[in-house]
């Protein structure tokens, strides 16, 4: 059989590979077990994203389950990107669950490692960690080209053929090794390639330099990982206490004035949000330059609404016609 | 070696309760090069439990000794009757060797005087870090002699994850990044291409997922076969 990639067309795809720039967002379930939240944040990404990822347990937080709250969202006219995982699911239970999320009529899965349990609301938890970030894109490639499980068996019936994503943190230790790491990953079979928030644009042209250089950006459409800040405090709290984010000290020191001489709080707050979502617009504009950049993941963290200005104000609206609801029957 | 941590000493006294007399029993190998359950160590522990079962109005006697292994019935034997004689044995051992107590002497009231950590090393005096999972499969020539799987904090075989910062791992910065020193290591012997391939899922059925270990040397059973039989 030829090895060539048999996925299915899905609307992040299409945007991708018909060479327009594209656009996703995040939403992250809820405590709990309320669809209402889902809906509601689903409607506010409707119209400004292409797809949106579905956070799987964000930071070891127990939530609502990524692939029930990205069958929630598709209902409510978004494509989903299924995030997975390795921390809590064993090879078993993610092929299960991925089985599930196909015949769910779900076609996006972004490959992740899973932060730390030790983080999250449950950190006497066991973790699972059975196969890591790169050998579960390399399992679904191999879903989708070869129609077998993990261990060699054949599926029954047609294969889930997942537009298969992976990501990379660009600033994180040991940098030098960070796009040797997206090379292996494009080599397992990643088909796209978010990154973590990007805050120096400088050493992200480098980087993206080096994919160039490795030759893996004709094999992968990577998206720049992009988070509107919601003021100095966060800006300060990320450059301190995130692995793998470089904040410059001019990005803090734009929020603070941003807010600085307003002493009413809700008016301070309002200038900060405002300058966030005017600096993220900047970096979508700086990003689009770097040459192999194919679009933007925008993370707007528990603040869907900055989303569409943000889309906006960076001369990316309106989004191509989805291929929607329609399309997946 | 095996490391190993000893408990409260008002935690194995709750552990205890009913006894009124005890034997504390240490271990000369392992857990006596980690300062956990050496004859000093037993020494100590009985005398504090004496008196911390007095301050708490409660007659404990307290005595202790030490074999040269906890893990293996015949040194236990040299400990058999003191063994018998006690109301509970407090096992300065590790796991293996608080287990092979009560298998020897399936009478005996024994309560674990430590905790088992890990299989690592004295890094310096006073500090003891974990280097081996046990897990069956060694991956050491893959990874030219540092353990991910012992040693990062999600066992992963591809990689740093996003979480390694200046060389430590995000769950604690007393941990140094295993592979970050994996990836310097092979990129100072230039093998770094050593890594490009993706590395298969690993089988842990050779570790405690394929159930409890077992290892059978036919050769060695054979012997003892024919020895007896002469």
């Amino acid at each position: 059989m030829a090895p060539e990639s048999r996925t299915v067309e899905t609307n992040l795809s299409r945007v991708l590979s018909s060479g327009g720039f594209a656009v996703t967002g995040e939403l992250g379930p809820p405590k709990g077990a309320d669809p209402a939240v889902v809906r509601d944040k689903a409607r506010l990404l409707r119209g400004s994203v292409d797809a949106v990822n579905i956070t799987d347990n964000q930071t070891a937080v127990v939530r609502m389950s990524s692939i029930a709250a990205a069958a929630l969202a598709r209902d409510e006219g978004l494509e989903p990107v299924v995030q997975m995982t390795t921390r809590d699911r064993n090879r078993l239970a993610i092929q299960a669950d991925l089985l599930g999320a196909w015949a769910l009529g779900l076609r996006n899965v972004l490959c992740l490692t899973g932060d730390h349990q030790t983080f999250g609301n449950h950190p006497t938890a066991k973790n699972v960690w059975d196969i890591d970030s790169i050998q579960l894109v390399k399992l679904l490639a191999e879903m989708r080209d070869q129609g077998v499980f993990a261990n060699g068996e054949a599926l029954e019936g047609d294969p889930p053929r997942f537009f298969v994503g992976a990501v990379e943190s660009p600033f994180a230790d040991p940098v030098a090794y960070r796009p040797f790491r997206v090379a292996k990953k494009v080599r397992a079979g990643a088909e796209f390639l978010q990154t973590q928030c990007i805050y120096n644009m400088e050493k992200f042209r480098e980087f993206m330099a080096r994919l160039g250089d490795l030759g893996v950006l004709d094999k992968v459409h990577v998206m720049a990982g992009l988070s509107p800040l919601k003021g100095p405090g966060m800006a300060k709290y990320m450059r301190d206490n995130v692995p793998g984010i470089d904040m410059p000290d001019e990005v803090v020191e734009r929020m603070t004035a941003a807010g600085a001489g307003i002493d009413d709080k809700a008016e301070r707050q309002k200038a900060w949000r405002a300058e966030g979502i005017r600096l993220c617009v900047e970096q979508i504009q700086q990003v689009r330059e770097i040459p192999g950049v194919a679009g933007v993941h925008v993370m707007a963290i528990e603040w869907e609404e900055a989303v569409r200005p943000i889309v906006e104000g960076a001369g990316l609206l309106p989004r191509p016609e989805p291929l929607g609801a329609a399309a997946e029957g | 070696m095996i490391v190993a941590e000893q408990k409260p000493v008002a935690k194995i006294l709750e552990m205890a309760a009913g006894a009124q007399t005890a034997l504390v029993l240490g271990c000369g190998t392992c857990v006596t090069v980690c300062f956990a359950g050496g004859d000093k160590e037993a020494e100590i522990l009985a005398s504090a439990l004496r008196m911390k079962a007095r301050l708490d109005g409660r007659e404990l006697d307290a005595a202790h000794l030490t074999v040269q292994r906890q893990c293996e019935w015949e040194y236990l034997d040299t400990a058999a009757d003191r063994i018998r004689q006690a109301d509970v044995v407090v096992s300065l051992g590790c796991g293996v060797g608080a287990q092979a107590i009560v298998e020897r002497f399936p009478e005996a009231r024994m309560v674990p005087g430590l905790d088992t950590r890990f299989y690592g090393l004295p890094t310096r005096h006073g500090v003891w870090e974990e280097r081996c999972a046990g897990c069956g499969d060694c991956v050491l020539d893959y990874t030219d002699g540092i353990c991910p799987v012992a040693r990062c904090s999600k066992s992963l075989l591809n990689g740093p994850c996003g979480g390694s910062h200046d060389g430590k791992c995000e769950v604690d910065d007393a941990i140094p990044c295993a592979w970050h020193e994996i990836v310097e290591r092979l990129t100072s012997r230039g093998e770094l291409e050593r890594l490009a391939e993706v590395h298969e899922p690993k089988n842990w059925r050779a570790a405690r997922d394929g159930g409890p270990g077992r290892i059978v040397r036919e050769d060695l059973v054979r012997d003892a076969q024919d020895g007896a039989g002469t």
